[in-house]
């Protein structure tokens, strides 16, 4: 069995694929660190599969799972998207976001994961092909833990889906370190609300880094559908944001600090989406 | 096979697909210009161009340039051309080791963007790292860069008091030679088998089958040292072995070397070894009452240090105001871009090795004990060094590479991983501090008690230097009666405690110097006017009894009266919208200042310089001082070259080489301007002499060359000397003379009395920063810093100097905390990046010191000293809260701040002139 494989089509990636045993390549920010000259194989490298990046609109927005940061920062996007366009800036530096891939944050699936708060805010899906179909399935369903997927050894992350109305609305991310550039947050926020005639018809708010998965807040969001704009972040309880999370203490924050944190982040990123 | 347009070369490569592009560049192409940092894209330093888009090449599969292009620092683009022009003038390169990354991250910017402004070029370059200039140069750099428009250089002729480039500086900006860059064909590569464990025994199985591993020539234990397996920087404590026998006593401590072919990743899985982990002392506290790590230092006591002068109880019980309060700060990681690296080979019988250092005469006598070997039979070449703030002072990987070429015959070369990097090299000495300071009722100091207690870690180090230094600084640049200091270093199973920037002394700054906010305040007195009071004057005794003189704070405080009577004005009152777009963010402004001894303390530190004339007319320094960014290549050249009274242009740099270059000592206790200047400028007096002599020329004669005839001229009359007429010496030179400085210093005697430095520099910086207080997050907003350097001998480079310590204090302020086994890379251990040093404005304070050359102090680590507490001032001005432990992370201002607003309500520097929130 060779040990690196570098197919054009998505077929061949998922004929190699399915033989077992393949590590999947995309930007390889994540695979680098920790390895030594080289990656351990085998590898499967995707980043020539046609049709893995890029953006394809339409009445839901198709992301390849392949594209890198930098692209999605770039993009003309609905303003329902801002907050993962926000997330797609602050994603290490320049070099990890022209390299670094959407698909590939959401497989490495980290806590703090930059990329997931704003995609689950949309409603996003993920596209996974096999040899046997393709299957789509919500993000939240994907996540199944700390770096553990959904994703069988058979399939591929082929694309993230922004349903139709998660474009609706204005989004706004927030991200919280101890420094200003290169940052594993502490703790973040994005949120997405939808106005008419001066009120929230429909708010999505999810918190990242403060629990195994970053998480929705159901019982905010619905607490803010009918509000002024002006009345917004007062609606946030802070009881209500805490009990959706389950921090914990690490080098970078202490859990009672990323429970204090969260809810002012809430408050900031709503705030933020509707300003 | 690989193939791509390198540089706009077609260049096909045979390299595993997925080996790392940072590998393949520099080892198989010889492109060693592309320097690797991290190997995990957190620091930026390899960064390249793929099509243009900059990328990581360390985290860039090899396979996936095929058919691309890829520019690296060896390239010569119309971005790369005019960024190298604009880093070089404005001194956007210091150590040079991030520059190579940072000029092609800033290369894909200007390609996008012609002309950035300075927020994007912070957000386009804010994914490299760099820990010497403190950013602002770089942004500057870029920027001008952009508009075309760089500053004029002073001319290289101006001598002392120019702003002129780096002389290293067209390496620096074209990927200079480190230690990793440069080896002898057919090197063996050397791994170093180190302890997982704080404290663990350990037994090493059977090497017979290892050794028989394909590509492993030799493993080597601590059986196989064939010297004194012991060091210290300060060799009556020499503690440490160069490989560990059993029991290891700090993780990260290497206990085995294995050598490689050089064909053959090093692997080592499987080194047979057994562990068994013992009790650790992981604190000063555990350690002073637990069993001694070394069996002649009972309750872990390295070393204290003690300065007693007058009656500090008594002052302090009959002073109108007392403040007492603690301190405490974590292991700090001085984080050079640059891990350690270099290379060994023989030359006859003598052992060369070229590795990065601070100190070759050090290393070169460390590394003989160690091997067994009479000191000349070891050749010390250093490397380019990138960063070293005190780590490189102590050897690392001198003795183990030079172990496995003494033994093999065979040149050999080790670079370290970052991880290895961090776990085994020393840190900043974790600091428990207490104490009290009084002042009368009109504010001026009555006493001070202070202890400290510092985490050396496993071994020595500089741990008996910090003891000493942080008592005899204690009482910061102030007039204090009646003191009682201690310091002691305790050894625990941490990481070695060693020198970082300072020493010792930022510790103890921030204690004193925010307690000296707290005395202000119920004195009742501006925090400025309260310092100002209590400044040391010419002809004041300090806590040591040493009568100073140039005493500079004065003028560093009163440069800083107008900027703080501004910025208190500003902040009066200012709330702004924090992030949620409430009102909770308080302006602060804070202010600290700093004194610092320069060279030993009150021991011997000489330099020896060496100049002379070339029969081809060239002017040869001989310059021994290892410039690790912070310049003295070109300071000692323009000292020399004022004193000789010829132009730089004219000057060759030999150096630094212990078997070329007479011993100046090593880059350390911000004496290389001072101590190596005193030697260059004596040395050059010296061959001017000589040159005036043999041209029966005046004192007053202008001197110059033409080609290989040297002119004096004076009073009308002309003479010349054609220097290739004359005999020359074993260096090559036909006239030349040298000369050795030792500055004057008088021991201290058992109550820490005497006079320990020659010369001392002084500052004072002034933070503006806001708090936000729902998150405790600080964003500072400027700092302006005013240093006494005595006399600028180049006022670009002391800015740069300026910057970069200042960010560095900003790390340690707020976000910098080593904690073995959990920040162990550069992700989880955080230093500024771009986005967090804020505009800069440095104030040159020029009180010259009689024993400074041309007047000059030191300068290398006064900067760094009150950027913490200065901080701490701001924050606590803002908000009220105390902050007595940093860094203070946003969780640690958030408790103080809970505590603050809980506490019954203070006026925080808050006097009418003061305004506080």
């Amino acid at each position: 069995m060779p040990d690196f494989a570098r197919p054009q089509t998505l077929a061949d990636a998922l004929r190699i694929r399915g033989e077992g045993g393949w590590r999947v390549l995309a930007g390889g920010t994540d695979l680098y660190p920790g390895a030594g000259r080289s990656l351990a194989g085998p590898i499967l490298d995707l980043s020539a599969v046609a049709g893995l990046s890029g953006l394809q609109p339409g009445p839901e927005l198709r992301i390849g799972a392949a594209t890198p940061w930098t692209v999605l920062a770039e993009a003309d996007l609905p303003r329902g998207l801002a907050a993962l366009q926000q997330a797609a800036r602050e994603v290490g530096g320049r070099q990890v976001q022209n390299a670094g891939t959407l698909g590939g944050n959401l497989c490495n699936a980290s806590p703090a994961a930059d990329g997931v708060p704003p995609l689950l805010v949309v409603g996003a899906e993920v596209e996974l092909a096999s040899p046997l179909g393709l299957r789509r399935i919500g993000l939240d369903a994907f996540l199944v833990g700390p770096r553990r997927t959904a994703l069988r050894t058979d399939e591929v992350l082929t694309a993230v889906v922004i349903p139709q109305h998660g474009l609706r609305g204005r989004s706004a991310f927030v991200k919280l370190g101890a420094r200003t550039h290169l940052v594993i947050s502490i703790a973040m926020v994005a949120a997405r609300v939808e106005v008419e005639a001066g009120r929230i018809v429909a708010a999505a708010i999810s918190v990242g880094s403060c629990s195994p998965v970053a998480v929705r807040l159901p019982v905010v969001e619905a607490a803010l559908v009918g509000s002024r704009l002006a009345d917004a972040a007062a609606r946030i309880d802070a009881r209500a944001v805490q009990a959706a999370l389950s921090p914990i203490d690490d080098v970078r924050a202490t859990a009672d600090y990323r429970r204090s944190a969260a809810v002012e982040l809430v408050r900031c990123a709503v705030t933020k989406a509707l300003g | 096979m690989i193939r791509f347009d390198l540089n706009g070369a077609d260049v096909t490569v045979d390299a595993p697909p997925t080996e790392r592009l940072s590998w393949t560049l520099r080892e198989r192409l010889g492109k060693t210009g592309t320097k690797v940092g991290c190997d995990a894209g957190d620091c930026g330093a390899c960064t390249v161009l793929l099509d243009g888009a900059a990328v990581c090449a360390c985290l860039t599969p090899s396979a996936r340039v095929a058919g691309r292009r890829v520019t690296t620092i060896e390239g010569e683009t119309p971005e790369l051309v005019r960024l190298r022009a604009a880093f070089h003038a404005f001194g956007a390169a210091q150590c040079g080791i991030c520059t190579p990354g940072m000029l092609l991250t800033a290369a894909d910017l200007l390609a996008r963007n012609d002309r950035p402004s300075e927020a994007e070029v912070e957000v386009a370059l804010g994914g490299v790292l760099c820990r010497c200039t403190g950013y602002r140069s770089i942004i500057a750099a870029v920027v001008a860069a952009g508009q075309g428009r760089l500053p004029n250089l002073d001319s290289v002729d101006d001598g002392v008091g120019a702003s002129i480039g780096r002389l290293d500086g067209a390496a620096k900006v074209a990927g200079d030679s480190f230690g990793a860059d440069d080896w002898p064909e057919g090197a063996l590569v050397v791994a170093a088998v180190r302890s997982p464990h704080p404290h663990a025994a350990f037994v090493i199985g059977d090497l017979a089958a290892f050794r028989a591993r394909p590509g492993v020539t030799a493993v080597h234990t601590a059986a196989d040292i064939p010297g004194l397996n012991a060091f210290s920087v300060i060799p009556p404590f020499a503690d440490q072995p160069a490989i560990a026998p059993s029991p290891a006593r700090f993780r990260g401590e290497c206990v085995a070397l294995v050598a490689f072919e050089p064909d053959v990743e090093p692997d080592l899985s499987g080194f047979p070894i057994t562990w068994t982990q013992l009790a650790f002392l992981a604190s000063p506290e555990a350690a002073e009452n637990g069993p001694p790590i070394h069996p002649n230092r009972p309750g872990n006591l390295l070393v204290q240090g003690r300065v007693v002068k007058g009656d500090a109880a008594t002052a302090l019980a009959t002073s109108a105001h007392v403040v007492d309060g603690v301190m405490t700060t974590g292991f700090v990681e001085h984080a050079y871009i640059e891990p350690e690296a270099g290379a060994a080979w023989m030359e006859g019988d003598t052992l060369v090795i070229r590795a990065c250092t601070q100190a070759p005469g050090m290393d070169r006598a460390d590394t003989a004990a160690i091997l067994g070997l009479p000191l000349d039979r070891v050749r010390i070449i250093p490397a380019a060094t990138g960063g070293g703030f005190g780590s490189k002072l102590d050897i690392s990987l001198q003795p183990l590479i030079g172990l496995v070429t003494l033994k093999s015959g065979r040149p050999s070369r080790m670079t370290y991983s970052r991880h290895e990097s961090m776990i085994s090299t020393t840190k900043r000495h974790p600091a428990e501090m207490q104490g009290r300071i009084g002042c009368d009722a009109e504010g001026r100091i009555t006493g001070m008690e202070f202890e400290g207690r510092f985490d050396t870690g496993a071994y020595s180090s500089w741990g008996p230097t910090v003891a000493n230094r942080v008592p005899v600084h204690a009482s910061g640049p102030y007039l204090t009666p009646a003191i009682s200091a201690t310091a002691r270093a305790i050894h625990t199973h941490g990481p070695v405690s060693g020198a970082f920037r300072g020493f010792g002394v930022p510790q103890g700054a921030l204690w004193q110097e925010t307690l000296y906010d707290r005395l202000a305040d119920k004195a009742g007195i501006d925090r400025l006017e309260f310092r100002l009071r209590n400044a040391l004057r010419d002809g004041d005794a300090s806590a040591t009894g040493q009568v100073l003189r140039a005493v500079g704070i004065h003028e560093c405080l009163l440069a800083l009266k107008p900027h703080w009577t501004r910025a208190l004005t500003e902040a009066r009152g200012q709330t702004g919208l924090g992030q949620t777009g409430q009102n909770q963010t308080n302006r602060g402004v804070g202010i600290a200042a700093c004194w610092y001894g320069c060279g030993n303390t009150a021991l011997p530190n000489p330099s020896t310089i060496r100049i002379g004339l070339s029969p081809r007319g060239e002017v040869v320094l001989h310059q021994g001082a290892t410039d690790i960014g912070q310049g003295s290549n070109t300071v000692i050249s323009q000292i020399a070259a004022t004193a000789l009274g010829l132009p730089l242009a004219a000057f060759r740099l030999v150096g630094p080489d212990t078997a070329l270059t007479p011993d100046a000592g090593k880059t350390s206790a911000s004496r290389q301007t001072f101590v190596t200047g005193r030697a260059a400028k004596a040395a050059a007096e010296a061959l001017r002499a000589r040159i005036l002599r043999r041209a029966n020329a005046g004192d007053g004669a202008v001197l110059s060359l033409d080609g290989p005839v040297l002119v004096a001229r004076h009073l009308g009359l002309t003479a010349r000397v054609d220097l290739a007429q004359l005999p020359t010496d074993a260096h090559g030179l036909c006239l030349t003379a040298e000369a050795t400085y030792d500055p004057p210093t008088a021991p201290l005697d058992a109550d820490g009395q005497g006079a320990p430095y020659a010369v001392y520099g002084y500052g004072a910086q002034m933070v503006e920063l806001e708090v936000d207080q729902a998150l405790g997050t600080v964003r500072l907003l400027k700092i302006t810093a005013a240093h006494d350097v005595g006399r600028a001998i180049n006022p670009m480079l002391a800015r740069g100097q300026i910057e970069g310590g200042i960010a560095q204090g900003i790390g340690m302020a707020l976000m910098e905390e080593y904690l073995p086994a959990r920040t162990e890379n550069l992700h989880d251990y955080l230093i500024p990046t771009f986005g967090d040093v804020p505009p800069i404005e440095s104030l040159l304070i020029e009180v010259p010191d009689p024993e400074g050359p041309y007047g000059a102090k030191g300068l290398g680590e006064h900067v760094l000293i009150p950027t913490a507490p200065a901080i701490l001032n701001a924050i606590r001005h803002a908000t009220g809260a105390e902050i007595t432990r940093v860094p203070a992370l946003p969780h640690r201002v958030k408790e103080a701040l809970t505590v603050a607003q809980n506490s019954s309500p203070k006026n925080f520097g808050a006097l009418g002139d003061e305004g506080g929130p």
